[in-house]
């Protein structure tokens, strides 16, 4: 069953069209993940999809509700996490969660098992402010409040922005529990590495859907050979790859550079001859397994 | 019933924990209707002035020691010459004179003269001068004289404020400006903040009426006024004289409805408004200046141009205050200043439809 779904939306804002013409459909109990840079459009969606914008173009339903005619209803059975922390910085922990808890006409007794992971990690500082908790603290915190009704659908825009990447992975297990509950989960993040916590991803760029698919099957389709290249002197490697004539694309991704062939023939030793007699020693080139960041970048090359 | 419990709770909290908003609030009304009862006052107390008394009888004594008795004014010595008297008004020692002619007994059967100099360079201080003293002298001259038939004169006696007390005047109008700042400023503010933290994001996305979100937010500043207006009303009671005439009740309620009124306006800002600063100077600017300018609290509203008149008219302060004066001072009844209450009511449920009306459901 889809929880839900999406066709034909559309948004701008003036002259700039923030979603443009995006057709999706999300199923009940997924963990599903929206991911893009900053600027993909991300947020506007989320907030067509919680009722708080309505599209120019197309429609969506949630759980079989209509967005237009049905958006009290959706607004009843919805979580949603703004990207910016949103709760009140003058509230204890507790005394915001016991808020949105009756503004959603529920207790936090009624509902504290599915938020009773999250919270045990709260509740030392239940007495504190909202307003001074750590990052991780605070989003950890939002997610109970956007929890605490119980909702069929959950919207997390960009819950791990910000947050270390201890606080990232933990928050993706708690995700995961979550998950068990059959809520269903979208999610926004830029991260490309926090894909593969994810059932279904779809990467957006510029308002668009590029690809709509699981993370392996995302990568499984990934057209070229990835070799990664290492050497000595980074910056200079990779604007001399970038000059050898067979070069397809050749990306900085932290430590390495991943480099595609222009034709599929696996001349890495003419490379490895061709950067050292660039000058750079201990050149180290390797296959790799194609990430979605790789298949993202590669999106963009089709691009241009 | 709980959500709405709750969020009232919720903006309780607010207001205690940023007790430097909540103790301003409290004390800005104190110390303004100090400063207008102290120090920005027309009133004229213990003011110096020398007499030129040429005829020297009895008649002028019992006006000198008169003039000397009263609270307004202070002898500041004889004199013998006009050209004293010139000398002393440019010492800036004095800021009256007055002059009695040699024939001033004589004279008093078909109607005597006396002469009363002031220093015009400040012309309404020289003006309540001249106000004040003539109201005394006359006073004396028919107090144990039956003036003659001779001509028509001219008894005045100003009613509700016989001693022209400024306060009289401000209480009222302090009254109008402060609720009507304080209910719009706190409530936009209040409203804009959620918008502007995102919290109001949150807020729609859940299943509160916007409604309970509105009325939340205006109780807490509705109890604020309360307080605030017991504190105005007691200061200009116990430290300014200002009687309480009419029933204090009514006073209070008629307050309450001006202060409901101020709410609404601020809700209505917060519909327009996008930013707390936004909220602050449409609040600020936008309603002060015209409140201070137009409701009659400065300006008698009958002396302005028509079009102003009109203007004044959508104020409502200017009800407010007019209502209020009337119960206060004159010690009228409900039903004397119906027309103002009806007037009031209608702005505030015009306002309530239109913000609940362009209260934004969505985003956009």
């Amino acid at each position: 069953m889809n929880s839900v779904q999406i066709s034909h939306i559309t948004k701008s804002y003036g002259n700039v069209t923030a979603v443009r013409d995006i057709s999706l459909s999300i199923n009940s109990g997924e963990l599903f993940a929206l991911i893009g840079p900053d600027g993909a459009g991300k947020t506007t969606l989320f907030r067509m999809l919680t009722t708080l914008l309505l599209p120019d173009k197309g429609d969506a339903t949630v759980c079989g509700l209509d967005m237009r005619k049905d958006w009290r209803q959706i607004r009843t059975i919805s979580g949603y996490m703004p990207g910016r922390f949103s709760l009140y910085q003058d509230l204890s922990v507790e005394e915001n969660l016991e808020f949105f808890a009756t503004v959603f006409k529920t207790t936090i007794q009624e509902n504290y098992d599915l938020i009773h992971d999250i919270y045990v990690q709260l509740e030392p500082f239940s007495k504190r402010r909202a307003g001074k908790l750590s990052g991780g603290m605070k989003q950890k915190l939002a997610l109970c409040c956007a929890l605490i009704h119980r909702p069929r659908v959950l919207f997390l825009d960009e819950p791990t922005t910000g947050v270390d990447p201890v606080s990232r992975k933990e928050f993706w297990d708690i995700l995961s529990r979550i998950k068990e509950q059959n809520i269903t989960i979208i999610v926004s993040t830029p991260y490309m590495d926090e894909a593969s916590r994810c059932d279904r991803i779809a990467l957006m760029r510029n308002g668009s859907c590029l690809r709509t698919d699981t993370p392996e099957q995302i990568c499984a389709s990934f057209p070229h050979k990835l070799w990664s290249l290492k050497g000595k002197e980074l910056y200079q490697l990779l604007l001399d790859a970038r000059e050898y004539p067979q070069t397809y694309s050749c990306h900085a991704f932290g430590d390495c550079h991943h480099f595609i062939f222009k034709e599929e023939n696996d001349k890495a030793d003419d490379l490895a001859a061709y950067l050292r007699m660039k000058g750079h020693e201990d050149v180290l080139i390797e296959r790799l397994e194609p990430s979605v960041e790789d298949c993202f970048m590669d999106f963009g090359e089709d691009d241009q | 019933m709980k959500q709405f419990q709750s969020f009232l709770k919720k903006e309780f909290y607010h207001i205690f924990r940023d007790s430097r908003t909540t103790i301003t609030m409290m004390v800005i009304p104190i110390v303004l209707v100090i400063l207008f009862g102290y120090a920005i006052t027309t009133e004229i107390k213990s003011t110096r002035f020398v007499v030129f008394d040429q005829s020297k009888n009895s008649t002028t004594q019992r006006i000198i020691d008169r003039l000397a008795a009263s609270e307004y004014f202070v002898i500041y010595k004889q004199v013998s010459s006009y050209e004293e008297i010139e000398t002393l008004f440019r010492k800036n020692k004095i800021r009256m004179a007055i002059v009695f002619p040699p024939d001033f007994e004589e004279n008093r059967q078909t109607g005597t003269e006396v002469q009363l100099l002031t220093d015009a360079s400040d012309p309404n201080e020289a003006t309540s001068l001249v106000e004040y003293a003539t109201t005394i002298i006359n006073t004396e001259l028919t107090k144990d004289y039956i003036v003659s038939s001779v001509g028509i004169k001219p008894v005045v006696r100003l009613l509700y404020n016989p001693q022209m007390k400024d306060a009289y005047n401000f209480v009222p109008g302090v009254m109008g400006m402060i609720l009507i700042l304080i209910c719009s400023i706190m409530t936009s503010v209040g409203i804009v903040r959620e918008k502007e933290y995102g919290s109001m994001e949150v807020l729609l996305v859940s299943p509160l009426k916007p409604v309970y979100i509105i009325l939340a937010k205006a109780t807490p500043y509705l109890l604020i006024s309360l307080v605030n207006i017991l504190t105005i009303l007691s200061l200009a009671y116990f430290l300014l004289d200002v009687p309480i005439k009419g029933s204090l009740f009514l006073v209070i309620m008629l307050s309450l409805l001006y202060a409901l009124l101020a709410l609404t306006l601020g809700l209505f800002v917060s519909t327009i408004a996008k930013t707390q600063q936004a909220a602050m100077l449409i609040c600020g600017i936008a309603l002060m200046l015209p409140i201070i300018l137009l409701s009659g609290m400065m300006f008698p509203v009958e002396n302005m141009p028509w079009i102003l008149q009109q203007l004044s008219n959508l104020i409502p302060a200017r009800w407010y205050i007019v209502a209020l004066r009337d119960v206060m001072i004159k010690g009228l009844g409900v039903t004397e200043i119906l027309p103002e209450i009806s007037i009031l009511v209608v702005m505030t449920l015009v306002l309530i439809v239109l913000s609940v009306k362009r209260f934004k459901v969505r985003l956009e």
